[in-house]
């Protein structure tokens, strides 16, 4: 598969929409095959261990997709994926395996079943939500990859859900499954921007309340605000006051006489 | 005119100052101490081994910005700390050093009611100065201030009126009398006291494992979170002269006052070139030991505890001290 | 929700809450950790943690920055334990390039992974303890925590952010005549750890502060997605070391002390049973130390293939996991995220605060050991 996708990226050059329909289709495709996906993978693609040297581009430009690793020929998918894809059928779009860690990629209006499953199922009982985070890949219409990493204290055992939206594609929170999920939530919203309903308080965490923007998106500056607080705070201010200019003067209280 | 205004005046001075430089160099004692415990050295660079700390202390504190927050209530807030002070320092007219009335500013004949209704009003300095700083912490520490110190001086009170029924008398000068003429120290005939009056007096000087209204990690600093500069140094001596006062009501009361160990047991007589007031002061320091010892070592109280402690345990032994004092008293 | 937080008694008398703020400046928060408390009288009905006071957009930093230059920046995320943040780190981008790292670096790594949780236990317990008021613990527990980073500067040079491993191994060997230090310090250590059992373990007024203070029961601190001592105080055997071994645990032997009530004062004792712990592996790992190179066959260019993966270790704090994705193209990766313990433990405070005094809140954000570098990254 590396090897098509290298070679494929390589002739599409700067148009990037043709890749990403490519992505879609084959996301489409994928339901089809949920039982038997290491054969009909095995029969697509080349297992992804030989890898050719990356060509030198000019320009880095930004990856159309991110390769999610089919397992690799003849190797049997663990029964916490089996039971999944048994448990909520259709929902489960492709099965990924890449050194030693199994995902599966899941339908975002079918996610709360799955993790409802994952999470219920005796054969999978993820009852801990390690992390949730996301992914941004800019070029891609469903930019983001929302990535819930489940871990069971019962049966030892990992595997990350993947989920793809776009921009303003509305996840369901699992805050209603797992709690931990709350702030890592909050976070993936803080920081991607990422709409995630049904959160019982989606507010920013780690960045301000006012903060404009989602640094951890791919076309956020490296260099924001804050370097603009500390070479010219006066601009700083004036874009800060920006929404409220009304609220700026009541927290200048002086509580020194 | 020599004898009622001269001599009385000289020896306020003597001891209010005496008083004063013992706070500073308190601190410093509690600073070193503190650092043996841990394995510090304490404060090491102002003189040899440190010893004019206590001197750079006081003069920084009085140096630093006095600062008055905005919305704090101005006259209350100034008046907290002198309100904590005075009461503090005021006990010591009545604090015997030693048998002649030389040692002593007055001997008055209800000397231990004097000693526990002033040393309540420095409670007033704690509520109003936290009350004043129109602040949160300062409000709920002010608050837990009220509620320790009442608790803590009933027990106190009736503890202390157990040995009043031994002694029969409240003058302080009486009471180490009496000790002298019984031979034996209360320390000895009323242990149950001695203990609930020490615990007591930990909490009522706000000292660990007590200082839920300075809880540095809890509430910041507790009452005096707003207060800076020379305000703050009031607290701060208030508090070290309340130590003081709570170690010399202690030694009064159980531990002979001036009296050298067991004055009636002639083979120690030849203790007795030991001036008295160097006896006084001497246990006085071993209780302030006590007191940073303490501090050094056991962890805090939370306040429901501490009520719990107050109400459910210190009390009722009080209550029943007293009883069994009574009761013996009239047995024998 | 499965969250059923006690909640104080509703008077019928006319009264307010009072909302106070713990923090940012705060002596027992831990660093900036705000935390907006509302009381009723003493007792707190709800808490809203705030955090970002020092957010350093680590991530972001780190996905324009090449893949050894990360490890600097692992340094400064839990600051008090920055061998096992490396360590984490290293062990992920080792898993997506398939790198052997060989014996002998995997058994140093477990001797300065271990040297950290000791001297990450010991900042716990001091500041713990003077949390809730014992302020002599601290000093005892900085003096030996001082022990720890010596042997630190020693190895690498430096004493609190070390940058002490190198993706494929490390970066240096160890000194001669480090080992046999570590040995007396190992004695020294299981010493010292009696002198503060001894000032803590039966104190009264410290069972009294502890027990029964913050109780949280194994399945709804899964739930919370607790990791580390505050998920074994609940009874739930989870240690990264032991279920998905890494570096050279899995030949050491070692205990999960686990707990019964999942109470302050169990996390307190797990902790101290962690030390020994922590002390045992570090013997036998130091005894056990093979010959041979201590650097993998790493390429000179480090650029891991296409791919994603999680890894986890067992950080002093829980479970420390790295989420990373290479394209493959750059020498930067793609996405770079920690899954940080301090993050998560931090979450469960609200629910463990919640119907206790306000003196509990210190002592819980002590028991959580929290650093707040790691929490706003």
């Amino acid at each position: 598969m590396a090897d098509e996708t290298k070679s494929q990226s390589g002739q599409d050059g700067a148009d990037s929409r043709p890749r990403a329909a490519g992505a879609g289709s084959k996301v489409a495709e994928k339901p089809a095959a949920a039982g038997k996906p290491a054969a009909e993978a095995a029969a697509r693609k080349p297992a992804p261990k030989p890898r050719p040297k990356p060509k030198p581009k000019a320009p880095p430009e930004p990856p159309k997709a991110p390769e999610d690793q089919a397992p690799p020929d003849g190797m049997e998918l663990p029964k916490m994926v089996t039971a999944v894809q048994a448990g909520a059928p259709g929902a489960v779009q492709q099965v990924s395996y890449w050194v030693g860690d199994w995902t599966v990629i899941v339908a975002v209006d079918r996610l709360l079943d799955v993790m409802r499953f994952l999470r219920d199922d005796d054969s999978t009982s993820f009852d801990y939500c390690s992390d949730v985070t996301a992914a941004d890949w800019p070029p891609r219409e469903k930019r983001f990859d929302v990535v819930y990493c489940l871990y069971s204290t019962r049966l030892r055992h990992r595997l990350r859900v993947k989920v793809r939206v776009g921009e303003q594609d509305p996840v369901e929170s699992v805050t209603q499954l797992w709690p931990a999920a709350d702030w890592l939530e909050r976070e993936v919203y803080d920081q991607f921007g990422i709409d995630i309903v049904n959160h019982p308080d989606l507010r920013r965490i780690l960045m301000p309340e006012q903060w404009q923007g989602y640094p951890q998106r791919k076309d956020y500056p490296l260099e924001g605000p804050g370097e603009l607080l500390m070479e010219n705070p006066q601009d700083w201010l004036r874009v800060r006051n920006l929404p409220d200019e009304a609220g700026a003067g009541a927290d200048a209280d002086v509580e020194i006489e | 005119m020599l004898e009622t205004i001269v001599v009385p005046l000289a020896k306020i001075v003597v001891l209010l100052n005496a008083v004063l430089v013992a706070v500073t160099f308190l601190v410093l004692m509690e600073r070193k101490v503190i650092a043996w415990a841990q394995s510090r050295l304490g404060p090491m660079r102002v003189g040899p081994y440190g010893i004019l700390q206590a001197i750079a202390d006081p003069i920084k504190l009085i140096l630093k910005e006095d600062i008055t927050p905005r919305k704090a209530d101005k006259y209350v807030f100034t008046l907290a700390p002198i309100m904590s002070l005075v009461p503090a320092l005021v006990v010591f007219a009545v604090v015997p050093f030693g048998p002649d009335p030389f040692y002593y500013l007055s001997d008055i004949n209800v000397g231990l009611l004097f000693i526990i209704s002033v040393t309540s009003i420095g409670v007033y300095g704690i509520i109003l100065g936290g009350w004043a700083s129109n602040s949160k912490y300062p409000l709920l520490a002010s608050l837990r201030a009220s509620a320790q110190l009442i608790s803590y001086e009933i027990a106190v009170t009736m503890t202390l009126v157990s040995v009043i029924l031994t002694t029969g008398t409240l003058s302080l000068v009486g009471i180490v009398e009496a000790q002298r003429e019984g031979g034996l120290w209360f320390a000895f005939v009323q242990p149950v006291a001695l203990m609930l009056v020490f615990i007591g007096g930990l909490a009522e000087t706000n000292r660990a494992p007590f200082d839920l209204p300075e809880a540095e990690t809890e509430l910041t600093g507790g009452f005096h979170t707003e207060y800076s500069g020379m305000r703050f140094s009031l607290f701060f001596l208030a508090e070290y002269a309340n130590m003081i006062v709570i170690s010399a009501i202690v030694v009064i009361m159980f531990f002979g006052g001036w009296l050298q160990p067991f004055p009636n047991v002639p083979a120690l007589a030849f203790l007795g070139f030991v001036p008295p007031w160097i006896w006084f002061i001497g246990k006085i320091f071993l209780f302030l030991y006590v007191f940073i010892w303490i501090r050094a070592t056991l962890p805090r109280y939370r306040y429901d505890q501490l009520m719990a402690l107050g109400w459910k345990v210190l009390i009722p032994v009080a209550i029943g001290n007293l009883v069994v004092t009574g009761i013996l008293k009239v047995a024998l | 929700m499965t969250l059923e937080a006690p909640r104080a008694s509703t008077t019928q008398f006319d009264t307010d809450e009072l909302v106070i703020n713990m923090g940012p400046q705060h002596p027992s928060t831990h660093g900036v950790l705000r935390v907006v408390l509302k009381l009723d009288g003493e007792r707190v009905i709800d808490a809203d943690c705030v955090i970002g006071y020092i957010h350093r957009g680590i991530e972001k930093l780190s996905e324009n920055r090449d893949w050894t230059q990360i490890i600097l920046l692992t340094d400064r995320m839990d600051y008090v334990a920055a061998a096992t943040n490396n360590l984490g780190y290293c062990q992920t981008v080792e898993k997506l390039m398939q790198i052997e790292v060989p014996r002998r670096a995997r058994y140093l790594r477990t001797v300065l992974a271990e040297l950290q949780r000791i001297a990450s236990h010991c900042l716990w317990l001091g500041t713990h303890a003077m949390d809730i008021g014992a302020m002599t613990v601290l000093l005892y527990a900085f003096r030996e925590r001082e022990f720890v980073l010596d042997l630190f500067e020693e190895f690498c040079g430096a004493r609190l952010t070390y940058n002490s491993m190198r993706i494929g191994g490390l970066p240096l060997d160890i000194p001669p005549g480090w080992d046999k230090k570590v040995l007396s310090f190992c004695d020294l250590m299981e010493g010292k750890l009696n002198d503060y059992e001894t000032l803590l373990t039966n104190n009264r007024i410290w069972l009294k502060r502890t027990r029964d203070v913050g109780v949280i029961s194994g399945d709804e601190a899964i739930g919370l997605g607790l990791c580390g001592p505050p998920l074994r105080g609940s009874g739930v055997p989870r240690d990264v070391r032991k279920d998905e071994p890494y570096a050279a645990y899995d030949e050491l032997e070692f205990n999960v002390p686990l707990g019964t009530r999942g109470d302050t004062y169990d996390r307190y004792l797990i902790r101290m049973d962690e030390f020994r712990e922590s002390i045992r592996l570090v013997r036998q790992a130091v005894e056990g130390i093979p010959e041979g190179p201590i650097m993998g066959k790493v390429p000179r260019l480090i650029k891991p293939p296409a791919g994603e993966t999680y890894h986890a270790i067992e950080s002093p704090k829980g479970e420390l996991g790295y989420f990373i994705v290479s394209d493959g193209k750059s020498t930067n990766p793609y996405r770079f995220r920690v899954r940080p313990p301090s993050f998560c433990n931090l979450q469960g405070l609200k629910r463990l605060v919640t119907g206790h005094l306000v003196a509990d809140v210190v002592a819980l954000i002590g028991t959580i050991d929290i650093v707040l570098g790691e929490v706003d990254r």
